[in-house]
């Protein structure tokens, strides 16, 4: 069949809609493109135009005491966040999904909340409460706070594979002799797991480059990657941050890309996924 | 063919079958035994006064249109349903307050529900693993299994590489491995396609009888009710309309609805003109037909003549005459079903063999039928007995 043909007019269109298309795409990629090439110029200052290359910034980030300890303690507080936060969605959209309970529907609204309220308000409530009962700031209270931010998607992640998991495979379960936990365990947890790696890994990213929050929430003294590099930033703009930012790109897009192509070759190996419906 | 059931002299709806309940217990105790049970769902009440009691190793079919109240009597032997009163008794033991993975009960589902990830192995395997059966065994007891579903060799098949009637099977087969006390079939054949229907059908009855393990089928289907079962439950609206060999449902319906929902047969509605000697009843329609009735009729009272469509004649020499005419013939090869106007609006169907040509629409034709084939109902849709 001959497709038919484009007339100018609907030609201009669609000429204009790859123009603008590309406009949104060099606007949203430019910065990460130009973060990244110029973490390797040879220049001292943090900008174009480049003189050579060279990996001495990377080189300094590598001796940098203050860079390394930010970047461990934001590795640490996302991990404990991924796992707990993990934790928590799934018992929770568990609950949501296959049980009736009194303030169910206050419950669910509840969870999804923190991603609704803006960051900053999130962070000086949570300040204040924390002043009013007297409490220090320490790094257990990051660390809640880190999973009060990401515990919503985590959840709205899970409910929406439960929902998928048909009630009747954890009937079978039941009829055949495992008990409600064993059931759990062996038949709906398994089938949650892209959910559960998924939810993990949006965790950890939420976590490991929240800037705001953690301003507020931080312990005296303590400092993540993305407020490190903020108050490097108020020094100067050392071509150091543009390997650090280069660094924070590497972990935030590549983890969850990582976790994907695993749960993928996964997914593969074991077939996993619902029987088809259809009789034949 | 099924004889040797309890014997129901008086299947009157609601409180028949319980009529070889509270026989002794142990040894020759009922399998499955409901007294006087209720389920409500908040205030909608599902299943009102239901009793019943299934022998050992028989089978036994609810049959009813959806939301009657039988998957969710089915689901109440399980432990999946909660009940609201009454008692189920299972082997002569209580099971009310059992919890599910305590009751050794096989369920098979519509939706086969093999647990997606395991491989059929580890499927059929999974009431045996906690049941604590040794390792060797299991895999002996599987592999037994699977030959009775005529699957042998599958055990590393994923269900997705299964069709849905090899699904049914394997659920099957996970379902029994492990001898459970009942089996519990939830509309099975719902899900597959006609020709994989009828084979699963054979093959289930077939499995059935050589395990001896009773079995609760629950269909709406009246073809896969009659052809399967040793006794049917029919059921309407939360409450049993009768329950019977196949052969008792379907000549001698109890109620309209069993009538109706079973192979839809002719309701004709009359009075009674002549009730002493034979009885006759002139019908809505004007013709007058001979009767039997076990019990004496007042002259004058409302009665319904219930005539299946395969107990009417072409011409013959039958008692009962109904002139009419064709209003359309469907040909069936050995057979044609007719739809002919006896006049009052009143159409009657008919599903003879064809024994010179095939009738024309519009037609003439007389229409018999003998007076011991056709079952009265009272006013109040009951049959008179």
């Amino acid at each position: 069949m001959k497709a038919a043909r484009p007339n100018k007019e609907s030609k201009w269109a669609w000429r204009l809609t790859g123009f603008v298309t590309l406009c949104v795409y060099i606007f949203m990629f430019a910065p990460i493109v130009a973060t990244v090439i110029l973490s390797f110029n040879a220049s001292m200052f943090g900008g174009f135009p480049m003189t050579g290359f060279s990996l001495q910034w990377y080189a300094k980030l590598m001796n940098n005491d203050a860079v390394l300890t930010a970047f461990r303690t934001s590795l640490w507080i996302a991990l404990v966040t991924a796992i707990a936060t993990t934790a928590i969605g799934v018992v929770t959209a568990f609950a949501l999904v296959r049980f009736e309970f009194r303030g169910k529907q206050a419950l669910s609204t509840l969870v999804i909340l923190p991603a609704l309220v803006p960051e900053t308000i999130l962070g000086v409530g949570l300040l204040v409460l924390i002043k009013a009962i007297d409490q220090p700031r320490t790094m257990l209270l990051l660390v809640l706070g880190h999973i009060l931010l990401a515990v919503p998607y985590v959840v709205l992640i899970a409910q929406a594979r439960m929902v998928g998991i048909r009630r009747v495979y954890e009937e079978a379960a039941l009829s055949l002799g495992a008990s409600r936990l064993s059931s759990f365990r062996e038949i709906t947890l398994p089938l949650l797991v892209p959910a559960v790696v998924g939810g993990a890994l949006l965790a950890f990213t939420i976590s490991f480059d929240n800037t705001s929050a953690s301003l507020f929430w931080r312990p005296a003294g303590v400092e993540t990657m993305p407020t490190q590099i903020l108050s490097m930033l108020k020094i100067s703009i050392s071509p150091e941050i543009n390997a650090l930012g280069t660094v924070m790109i590497l972990v935030t897009v590549g983890i969850p890309l990582l976790g994907g192509l695993i749960l993928q070759s996964l997914t593969k190996l074991k077939r996993r996924g619902e029987p088809k419906e259809e009789a034949r | 063919m099924p004889d040797s059931q309890d014997t129901l002299s008086n299947p009157r709806p609601t409180s028949a079958g319980a009529v070889s309940a509270s026989a002794a217990a142990g040894a020759n105790s009922p399998a499955v035994e409901f007294r006087n049970i209720d389920i409500a769902y908040g205030k909608f009440v599902a299943v009102r006064d239901f009793s019943l009691s299934i022998r050992k190793g028989s089978f036994v079919t609810l049959l009813g249109p959806s939301g009657c109240g039988k998957t969710t009597i089915l689901r109440s032997i399980a432990g999946l349903v909660d009940i609201s009163g009454g008692q189920i008794m299972i082997d002569g033991r209580r099971v009310d307050d059992v919890p599910i993975y305590k009751r050794n009960i096989g369920l098979v589902f519509q939706s086969y529900a093999l647990f997606p990830h395991k491989t059929v192995f580890d499927n059929v395997a999974f009431g045996l693993k906690y049941r604590n059966v040794p390792k060797p065994e299991i895999a002996r007891k599987v592999g037994q299994a699977l030959d009775m579903v005529r699957l042998p060799g599958s055990e590393k098949k994923l269900p997705s590489q299964l069709s849905g009637g090899q699904q049914q099977r394997i659920a099957l087969a996970r379902a029994i491995v492990f001898e459970p006390q009942v089996l519990l079939l939830d509309e099975p054949l719902s899900a597959l396609d006609a020709n994989m229907r009828e084979e699963m059908r054979v093959e289930i009855k077939k499995i059935q009888k050589a395990t001896g393990i009773t079995a609760i089928f629950v269909t709406h289907d009246q073809e896969e009710a009659l052809s399967m079962s040793d006794r049917i439950v029919v059921m309407n609206a939360g409450s049993v309309e009768q329950i019977g060999t196949p052969e008792e449902v379907y000549d001698r319906p109890a109620t309209a609805f069993v009538a109706d929902f079973l192979g839809k047969a002719n309701m004709l509605s009359g009075t009674v003109s002549r009730s002493d000697g034979p009885i006759i009843v002139t019908l809505a329609s004007g013709q007058t037909v001979n009767v039997l009735s076990p019990k004496a009729l007042a002259q004058g009272s409302a009665v319904t003549v219930v005539v299946r469509p395969q107990k009417l004649s072409v011409g013959g020499m039958s008692a009962n005459r109904l002139p009419g005419r064709v209003v359309s013939a469907s040909y069936l090869g050995g057979s044609a079903i007719y739809e002919v106007d006896i006049g009052d609006k009143t159409n009657i169907r008919a599903n003879v063999a064809i024994g010179g040509r095939v009738l024309s629409e519009g037609e003439a034709v007389e229409l018999g039928f003998d007076p011991n084939d056709c079952v009265l109902l009272d006013e109040a849709g009951r049959r008179i007995s």
